[in-house]
């Protein structure tokens, strides 16, 4: 079991709000899984031709400084960084493989949590009110946040086992249930050059949309090849640079609770994570259909 | 009246107040999803619930009537003996899971598994009820004044399907069959009951056809 979350925001009033809005969606999820918690937000994009980069080491007292002057000498550059307890958050002008690159080189033991325009992913073990406290949650802004609650079942209560995975630009899946298939595809996806960095099953899903997106496909198109292509239980939350997206298997075992007002998009795993937000009494609820995908998007 | 405010009380208070009445009509304010609310109640009492339900309202009812003015998640009224447990709303999956009597009534949609293996209980939703509903039914009635989803009625021993709208897909060994005058009759008084305005002959029966490997009699001798 797991809880999974998620906020899309349709009026821009609310921006400012999301996190004060969103933490409390968290936090009701503990009951689901209060092993680790973990969540991406997307907020104002990076300077045109830069990208975010969030970082994770677990040593609270890591030197960001020095690992940030090293790779300014990398990519010829300044790079811009914020430090919130084991993450760090960098701005920089470069691209994904560089950096990729020179982190591996410069900071094996440092974290690639997400990479993108506008994402940011944090996660840690503790329980949801101890992560959204850690973080400082409440007061995030942005367009909109996808979280997860952990109870571990198909690997590790750890941070690089924690949702939500991303595997590609802005991409990021959070899961409540198990794949069977994940060895296999994981291979294969492997095969076509997508990296894993863990034995998670969620995180082979989060590749393979990395990987449909990449051969040119929507998101819809992805989830709905997906369907085809991912055996087992789940409810995913899927979120991009524009875009939220929900999606559950066909036999549907696993719960999701949707609710949309002219305001937002919200889905969680218990109407009790809904329960908070404005206009909830008016706001149009519903059950996921399964086998069925749900997506919002900001783009034009 | 008793009222019980969530917003003030726990669900455990709620509970053993509940369970505490010989009757009586209580009021439960801001449910706002909580689980296992009026579970297990065994007395005469008219319980409102004024908003959406989470997992297990209403489990193993006896006797009591509980209104729930909103949805209700998971497993309503599962295991539910007697009495009336009425949803306004919609209700997620598994509603009246194993019943074994009573009434549930559901104004809205029931999703997956609604009335699985159901036991004796009457089930009448006024939606529509998703996948493998009265899955391993063995008992009772199901009355879909909507579309029933994919494998109605799946592995059925001998519960009753009525269903209005269409049928996706008619599970393992469930079978339509003659709506004969004794259906009618009690579709009738049901749908009266359930202040439903639908008419009985609008609906199909659904049944089990008995073909199942335990019911053919060349393999008695197996066991």
């Amino acid at each position: 079991m797991c809880g999974i979350v998620g906020l899309f925001l349709k009026n821009s009033d609310y921006e400012q709000e999301l996190g004060r809005l969103f933490a409390p969606m968290l936090e009701t999820m503990c009951g689901r899984g209060p092993d680790s918690a973990g969540f991406a937000v997307y907020n104002a994009a990076a300077p045109e031709g830069a990208i975010k980069i969030s970082l994770q080491h677990p040593a609270t007292d890591y030197d960001w400084t020095r690992l940030v002057a090293a790779l300014e000498e990398r990519v010829g550059g300044p790079v811009e960084f914020s430090i919130n307890s084991t993450h760090a958050l960098l701005v920089a002008s470069t691209d994904e493989p560089t950096l990729r690159l020179a982190l591996a080189e410069l900071a094996p033991d440092v974290t690639i949590m997400s990479i993108g325009r506008r994402i940011q992913i944090m996660k840690e073990t503790g329980t949801p009110q101890e992560v959204v406290e850690r973080f400082g949650v409440r007061r995030m802004t942005g367009t909109h946040a996808i979280g997860h609650t952990r109870m571990a079942t198909e690997s590790a209560v750890s941070t690089a086992g924690s949702h939500p995975f991303s595997t590609g630009m802005d991409l990021c899946l959070v899961h409540n249930g198990s794949l069977s298939n994940h060895n296999r595809l994981r291979t294969n996806l492997r095969r076509e050059g997508i990296d894993f960095h863990t034995e998670n099953d969620t995180e082979v899903a989060a590749g393979y949309l990395t990987w449909r997106l990449r051969q040119g496909l929507g998101l819809k198109e992805a989830l709905v090849a997906g369907l085809e292509d991912l055996d087992g239980f789940y409810t995913f939350a899927v979120g991009t640079e524009e875009g939220f997206a929900v999606l559950r298997d066909p036999i549907a075992c696993k719960p999701a609770v949707m609710a949309e007002t002219d305001d937002y998009v919200a889905m969680a795993s218990e109407y009790r994570s809904l329960a908070g937000l404005p206009g909830i009494e008016n706001a149009r609820l519903w059950e996921p259909e399964p086998g069925v995908v749900y997506n919002w998007s900001h783009a034009a | 009246m008793n009222v019980v405010d969530l917003d003030t009380a726990s669900v455990r208070e709620l509970n053993s107040a509940l369970h505490a009445a010989a009757g009586g009509t209580w009021r439960v304010l801001n449910p706002k999803g909580a689980h296992a609310l009026a579970p297990g109640l065994d007395a005469p009492l008219h319980v409102e619930i004024a908003g959406h339900a989470g997992y297990y309202c209403a489990g193993m009812n006896q006797l009591a009537t509980v209104i729930i003015e909103g949805n209700a998640g998971t497993g309503l009224a599962e295991n539910m003996m007697s009495g009336l447990v009425h949803v306004k709303g919609n209700a997620s999956q598994s509603a009246g899971a194993t019943a074994h009597g009573g009434l549930l009534i559901i104004d809205g949609d029931a999703s997956a598994r609604c009335g699985i293996s159901m036991k004796g209980v009457d089930i009448v939703v006024k939606g529509s009820v998703g996948h493998m509903s009265a899955f391993m039914g063995q008992a009772g009635n199901l009355v879909v004044c909507g579309d029933a989803g994919d494998a109605l009625g799946d592995s059925i021993y001998e519960a009753r399907l009525f269903v209005r709208g269409k049928v996706a897909s008619l599970g393992a060994d469930c079978v339509e069959k003659d709506m004969r005058p004794e259906h009618l009759e009690w579709l009738a008084a049901t749908l009266e009951k359930s202040q439903s305005d639908t008419k009985p002959a609008d609906f199909r029966r659904y049944g089990s056809a008995r073909n199942l490997y335990q019911f053919k009699i060349d393999n008695a001798s197996s066991y």
